[in-house]
């Protein structure tokens, strides 16, 4: 039996200004189909939805829907051609309800908007779908995982057969995930059709029909998920054989380096984003602070390092630091890695060269009298780069030119360089392609080797079971648990990610 | 089916970088044409009185840089403040009230003194004067988050509105039967010129700026901070700089250096305080100032041909052009420098493919 797909995308290409895109990439997605598409980032799998999304045009090709050609010039064609999409950061409007939200834009939504038929429009979404969501909600009231419901249901609303979700679990908690699946599972038996943009291969693994992989811009392969498993498709997404680092948790722990003591500090909005912080680090080991983004996450760790100010204690080898400014604690060699790689890391339109001594320009040794000494920079650059594999055209040219892998390790390596005793870094390989990720997580265990103490920010829990030896639970501010890895399971991590109290004895 | 395309350059092309201007005046030029042809004006005649007024003889070129010199120091002045991205728009205030501080030297001690004493004297009163009013909307900036961009913009009224006072009452010259002047500076108050022109010691004042600014942002601790914090605050938190100092220092330092425009003007040309002494130079100084791309030495250049476009446009009004034609001539001429900017981030593709 011959089908017609619902989407078919031929021969499309797209470029920017140095790279190619999508070179000549064909598509299709059947009904009631759940589609991955797979592939590194910068693999092409954004700008190809994003074409079928309507908000770029391709250079090249068609697409048909469901066998005619269209033409879609904006998003708005590609909803009345019934796509829609989902994106990582969701488009809704805090202040205003559920239900507002919903009918927000919607091409046949009447003028004068009557609140309960809207109510009763959501309500029919949701149990249809098992969405649950309460339509009088306002959005700011809601999790990231009932955010994300809200942005299915609008696409419903709006008629969407096909629905493309950019990396739908990054935000979620594992219990969360669960329910999107079985949403998902929900819609498909109805003949919806949905397209997963991910880089995640066991959810791949779990909730895909069918499995198309973009390399560089390119097919590289696409088959029915029973015909595949996690190593072809890592092979057909690298096209090599990744090792992958594992912590060695034989040593016994180091002596205590930081203690932390009932932490409080304020987010950008004024909030208490950390509630009430206490734990301690020691030498030698990996930290790994879990939790659904936005839970104190990043203001504990910039609160470390002294960019953010705080109440609480924060001892380094049994002297108070909480009072020290950002140079005293670099000095002490308090070292970190933000979340926020290019922007606050480091300074997009400047040089290798400025950005490699952006936290020790001060320094004597790179000072001759009023001057900043660009020929020992220039010398101290270069082995930055060397020791750290940055690859790059100029050390003249601004940093924006780097791949995130190379930004990265740039970042990293100018931070080790500077002996530190605590290293804390966030989402260090966030964004990063499988070999790039490997090479952060090496360079973070041999800097553990040496002794380091190391507070890591992670999002992807299986990470943390490779690389950590003891994990921190942050929920809504507050350290709801701190485990050994060894002695836990993804499970109970997830629990205490979204709120459960630790049962039994702590082991922390 | 042909379709024109922008294209982002992948790199800045150097060549563009010079031609571009080069065709947009040219551009200019052509419109302009068609302008003066539509006003019954001949066209080569009055570009022949432009070019000749501005560039056609040494007189010509002396007054151009006359003109030149206070916009290179403005421009100076608020691209060191935009590099931070404080919108110091208030240039035109700190030229007027720089001039002020200067002309109070002039008077008080000008009779008593040498040129050696006087005229340091005058440059740092203009500089400390431009430079408190440069820190008043820094201070607001730092502290409270005030947006420079009004502050800035009020204060020209405010320093302008204390000239005209101190020139129509307490300092008006009892001889100058009525109007708003003050008495002539003593020549100890007057910037020595070149020769038997009006281009004086301001000139090398701008280039010494251009090149201290140069250096400095390029090449010192404080440069490198100015940069860093410029392009993005949260990195320089991170690299524990001290962002509230720093916007209060840069906007002291424009500040300062729009100041000591101020000075050259009454000290170099007009040799009294009067009003108009600045027909707008710190506006035009941020149009100098962008179009350089904030790059000190480009400044001296951009300075030089908005000085030309001023005289010449004076030269034309002699051959009964009106001043408003001149001022539409000048107008089109920015106008087509700011549209080609675009051309040299941008090239011009045709595509021939058929795009869905």
């Amino acid at each position: 039996m011959k089908r017609t797909p619902v989407i078919e995308m031929k021969g499309i290409s797209k470029r920017f200004p140095g790279v190619v895109a999508n070179d000549n990439i064909s598509f299709r997605v059947y009904p009631g189909e759940i589609h991955a598409l797979l592939g590194e980032n910068g693999a092409g799998k954004s700008t190809l939805m994003s074409i079928l999304a309507g908000l770029y045009r391709p250079d090249n090709g068609i697409i048909k829907v469901k066998g005619k050609v269209v033409r879609l010039d904006s998003p708005r064609k590609a909803l009345e051609a019934g796509i829609g999409m989902i994106y990582q950061h969701f488009r809704l409007i805090e202040k205003f309800t559920v239900a507002e939200n919903i009918v927000l834009g919607a091409p046949h939504s009447p003028a004068k908007i009557k609140r309960e038929l809207i109510e009763r429009e959501t309500e029919k979404i949701s149990q249809n779908y098992g969405l649950t969501i309460n339509p009088g909600a306002r959005v700011h009231q809601l999790s990231l995982g009932e955010q994300q419901r809200v942005e299915i249901i609008k696409m419903l609303y709006r008629g969407c057969e096909v629905l493309i979700m950019d990396e739908p679990t990054t935000v979620l908690t594992p219990g969360e995930v669960k329910e999107l699946f079985q949403i998902l599972r929900a819609m498909s038996r109805q003949g919806k059709c949905i397209v997963l943009i991910t880089h995640k291969l066991n959810e791949v693994m779990e909730i895909a029909d069918y499995v198309t992989v973009l390399r560089r811009g390119r097919v590289v392969g696409e088959d029915r998920i029973e015909n595949l498993d996690e190593s072809r498709l890592t092979r057909m997404m690298v096209a090599r054989e990744v090792e992958y680092s594992q912590v060695q948790r034989d040593k016994a722990p180091g002596q205590v380096i930081l203690n932390v003591d009932r932490l409080k500090v304020r987010g950008d909005l004024g909030h208490l984003a950390v509630k009430e912080a206490s734990f301690d680090l020691r030498q030698g080991e990996i930290m790994a602070i879990a939790g659904v983004a936005g839970n104190g996450q990043k203001e504990l760790v910039e609160a470390l390092a002294g960019i953010r100010p705080s109440s609480g204690s924060i001892e380094y080898q049994g002297e108070e630091i909480a009072h020290l400014k950002v140079r005293q604690r670099i000095s002490l060699g308090i070292n970190m890695v933000p979340e926020d790689r290019i922007g606050t890391g480091l300074v997009p339109n400047l040089s290798l060269i400025d950005n490699s001594i952006l936290r020790n320009y001060y320094k004597e040794e790179f000072l001759s009298s009023f001057f900043i000494d660009y020929k020992k920079v220039r010398r101290y650059t270069e082995g930055i780069v060397d020791k750290y594999n940055v690859y790059f055209s100029d050390l003249k040219h601004p940093v924006n030119y780097l791949s995130g892998g190379n930004l990265q390790k740039l970042l990293l390596g100018r931070e080790i360089e500077q002996t530190p005793r605590v290293l804390l870094a966030s989402y260090p390989v966030r964004g990063l392609d499988v070999a790039a990720a490997e090479d952060i997580y090496g360079l973070l265990l041999k800097e553990r080797e040496k002794g380091t103490a190391i507070l890591l920010v992670l999002e992807d829990l299986e990470d943390i079971f490779r690389i950590a030896d003891r994990v921190a639970v942050m929920y809504q501010g507050s350290i709801s648990g701190i485990l050994e890895v060894n002695k836990t399971s993804i499970e109970e991590i997830g629990s205490l990610m979204v709120g459960a109290q630790l049962t039994g004895v702590e082991n922390g | 089916m042909a379709k024109i395309k922008l294209i982002r350059r992948e790199k800045e092309s150097p060549l563009a970088r010079v031609l571009v201007p080069v065709a947009s005046v040219l551009m200019a030029f052509a419109v302009g044409w068609i302008i003066l042809a539509l006003a019954g004006h001949n066209p080569v005649l009055v570009y022949q009185k432009l070019y000749n007024g501005a560039l056609g003889s040494p007189y010509a070129i002396s007054e151009t840089i006359v003109k030149a010199i206070p916009l290179m120091i403005a421009g100076l002045a608020v691209s060191l403040a935009f590099r931070m991205k404080l919108w110091n728009i208030g240039a035109e205030g700190q030229i007027y009230i720089g001039a002020l501080a200067a002309s109070w030297i002039a008077l008080n001690l000008g009779q008593s003194s040498g040129p050696l004493v006087i005229l340091p004297l005058m440059m740092i009163a203009a500089f400390a004067a431009g430079a408190s009013w440069g820190l008043i909307p820094g201070v607001l900036r730092a502290y409270w988050q005030v947006n420079e961009t009004i502050i800035t913009l009020m204060l020209n009224y405010v320093a302008i509105y204390w000239v005209d006072y101190l020139i129509f009452g307490p300092w008006k010259d009892p001889n100058s039967m009525g109007f708003p002047l003050t008495p002539i500076f003593s020549a100890a108050a007057q910037l020595p010129t070149w020769g038997d022109s009006r281009v004086h010691l301001g000139l090398l004042l701008a280039i010494i700026i251009a090149i201290l600014f140069y250096l400095g942002i390029q090449y010192t601790r404080w440069g490198y901070e100015v940069r860093v914090m410029g392009q993005s605050p949260s990195a320089a938190r991170y690299a524990g700089m001290n962002v509230t100092k720093n916007i209060m220092l840069v906007m002291l330092i424009s500040g300062g250096i729009a100041g000591i425009a101020g000075m050259i003007e009454v000290s170099g040309i007009t040799h009294r305080l009067q009003q108009g002494i600045s027909p707008g130079y710190g506006y035009t100084a941020i149009i100098v100032a962008w179009l350089s791309r904030l790059n000190p030495l480009a400044i001296i250049m951009v300075a030089f041909l908005f000085g030309a476009l001023l005289v010449g446009g004076f030269a034309v009004q002699l051959v009964g052009v009106s001043f408003s034609i001149t001022q539409v001539l000048q107008g089109t001429v920015l106008f087509f420098l700011l549209a080609g900017e675009i051309f040299i981030n941008y090239k011009i593709v045709l595509s021939h493919k058929e795009v869905l």
